[in-house]
């Protein structure tokens, strides 16, 4: 039998579909990407070479706006770690102590995660409608007329309010990876430390944090490389507006590719985004090592 | 690999109630109606808005149930842009892609579990590499590639990303149920005079059908849902999917709220509907898609 198993064709022939599909599309262009990163290119002419000047550029230019591009992901990133994150633990950590209604709880938390982000998007610039949307109405009914204002539209919100949606939706993803974590705790675990008198809380920090850290990580990454990567929400929201208000690196990828036809520009954008989102799941990924007792 | 299946619930034990823990019980029931509440209001909104009219909507009845049913507001849906295209356009480019992931995972995840070579464990590592490369990677790129080929404004110009996008999370998923299969079944189909492409075929492959769901569920989704490649590549009418279309259609028709909540409903309500029977295997498939253990 271990012959047949070693034979050579058909390994390859087991791997070609995966491997075909894999290297064109996804590590090819990355090379392909990173090539065009350094030249000048409108997608027409000859591109022109220029080293890292696109780079030089991306990270001086004020016309370009990446840097506040790239800390309006990084605030979305901070914001979903500290807030968004722990408010899902806390959901899973109440939902998996026998409370009533559990199923019915998860089933409507996790909902938001299944539909388009261009139908949450659409209901949310409804909502956010500064003469019709509920928001607004709402604060008007309750007397509090001088809150409203046009949410997206005034610079001074707009990034918040693009941002609650982004957060809304997936708090309901984390919560059920946290809840299948809490629910793996071994039951004689669990037994051990209530009798050894822990409290709920006790239980909750010493026992069931501890144990679904590996969970927790794998958040903490999506987290982080998903509002590195935001886009379907803020394009369907804003587009990067108010006057670049609430610009993140992907709209600004798309607008100078498709509006300015920088080929290159756009290929240095997206260089740097893969770069930071493979540094960033390293770090956290370091950081939950080195934090792990032995 | 820890899958739904293997855990056990710990869940049932008791802390002793006094009266504070009965009004911090209350404080906690209260945030979790809540949020459910905040949970179901836009998809409770969609669904009354899309059934009322303008006078409705923009201030007579702004949140209540719909005093007329507008039932016209779908026909007008209907026949505003296209939405039946870009309904059979999503449907295929989900289901051919999910075709394509679930072939090329399952034959690679056979190649790097069962078959025996140097080298299997670092292409496995290899192809882990998709699930933290952001696809804005490809765009550039692909866009050059299909524009010269001719590909822009097709369906292959979606199902072939797609599929390749999804591909990580397909072995990642495949890996783990193939794991379950028990390698004597392998040995005794051997012996019966099997291959490779035998113990594929008539083992492996019947063996597989719960992957097929969570691995098809998962897919599926990503698809449905994608708006970028959506956007950038397929701009022709003939082509678009149902996000990009109904993206355009709000954004042409912004004071009909009420067809356009129709639209936005007619794109939504079928994934509820299966969310609706299959919580439970959906939840299960994005638990196994995250929790590799």
């Amino acid at each position: 039998m271990r012959k047949t198993l070693t034979y050579r064709i058909n390994i390859f022939l087991f791997l070609l579909p995966a491997l075909f599909l894999f290297v064109s599309v996804l590590i090819a262009p990355i090379a392909m990407s990173t090539y065009y990163s350094f030249f000048n290119w409108n997608g027409l002419k000859t591109p022109e070479f220029i080293g890292i000047k696109n780079y030089v550029e991306l990270f001086t230019s004020k016309s370009i706006s990446f840097i506040p591009a790239l800390k309006n992901s990084l605030l979305l990133a901070f914001l979903s770690v500290f807030i968004q994150l722990p408010f899902s633990l806390w959901l899973a950590l109440k939902l998996s102590k026998r409370i009533r209604g559990e199923r019915a709880f998860i089933s409507i938390y996790f909902m938001p995660v299944l539909i388009s982000t261009v139908v949450i998007g659409q209901l949310w610039l409804k909502i956010y409608n500064p003469d019709y949307g509920v928001l607004n109405v709402a604060l008007r009914a309750i007397g509090l007329e001088s809150w409203t204002r046009p949410w997206l539209g005034d610079k001074q919100v707009a990034l918040g309010a693009a941002f609650v949606p982004t957060l809304w939706q997936y708090v309901g993803y984390h919560m059920l990876l946290m809840y299948a974590g809490v629910k793996s705790v071994p039951p004689e675990l669990l037994e051990a430390g209530v009798l050894d008198g822990c409290t709920e809380g006790q239980l909750n920090r010493h026992i069931i944090i501890p144990y679904i850290k590996p969970i927790l990580r794998v958040s903490v990454i999506f987290a982080v490389t998903g509002s590195l990567k935001s886009f379907d929400l803020i394009y369907v929201l804003t587009n990067g507006g108010p006057v670049h208000a609430t610009e993140v690196p992907s709209t600004l990828m798309l607008n100078l590719l498709f509006l300015r036809n920088r080929y290159g520009m756009g290929s240095t954008i997206a260089v740097m985004l893969i770069l930071l989102c493979f540094a960033f799941a390293l770090l956290i990924n370091l950081a939950f090592k080195e934090e792990k007792p032995v | 690999m820890m899958t739904a299946k293997e855990k056990k619930s710990p869940g049932q034990l008791r802390f002793r109630s006094g009266g504070r823990k009965s009004f911090s019980n209350i404080l906690v029931y209260g945030v979790l109606i809540l949020w459910a509440l905040l949970c179901l209001f836009p998809v409770y909104w969609m669904i009354t808005f899309s059934l009322k009219d303008n006078a409705e909507i923009f201030g007579e009845n702004v949140i209540g149930l719909p005093r007329h049913w507008l039932w016209s507001n779908y026909a007008r849906a209907m026949t505003l842009g296209q939405m039946g295209r870009y309904f059979l356009n999503s449907f295929l480019v989900a289901v051919i892609s999910i075709v394509i992931t679930l072939t090329a995972s399952c034959m690679a995840t056979y190649a790097m579990t069962r078959l025996v070579w140097k080298g299997r464990d670092r292409m496995n590592k290899f192809f882990m590499l998709g699930l933290t490369i952001p696809i804005h990677a490809a765009i550039v790129p692909l866009y050059v590639v299909l524009g010269k080929a001719h590909l822009l404004n097709s369906l292959a110009a979606l199902f072939v990303p797609y599929s390749a996008f999804a591909l990580a999370m397909g072995i990642l998923i495949c890996t783990g149920f193939m794991g379950d299969i028990p390698y004597d079944l392998d040995e005794a189909a051997f012996l019966d005079g099997c291959g490779v492409w035998g113990i594929f075929f008539k083992v492996i492959v019947p063996l597989m059908v719960p992957a097929v769901a969570t691995v098809g569920i998962y897919t599926f989704l990503q698809c449905w849902n994608e708006l970028m490649f959506a956007t950038v590549f397929n701009s022709s009418e003939a082509y678009k999917t149902l996000p990009v279309g109904i993206q355009g259609l709000a954004g042409q028709y912004l004071r009909e709220w009420g067809p356009t909540g129709a639209a936005l409903a007619i794109a939504t309500l079928p994934t509820l509907l299966v969310y609706v029977f299959l919580s439970k295997k959906i939840q299960d498939s994005f638990i196994a898609g995250a929790v590799k253990g």
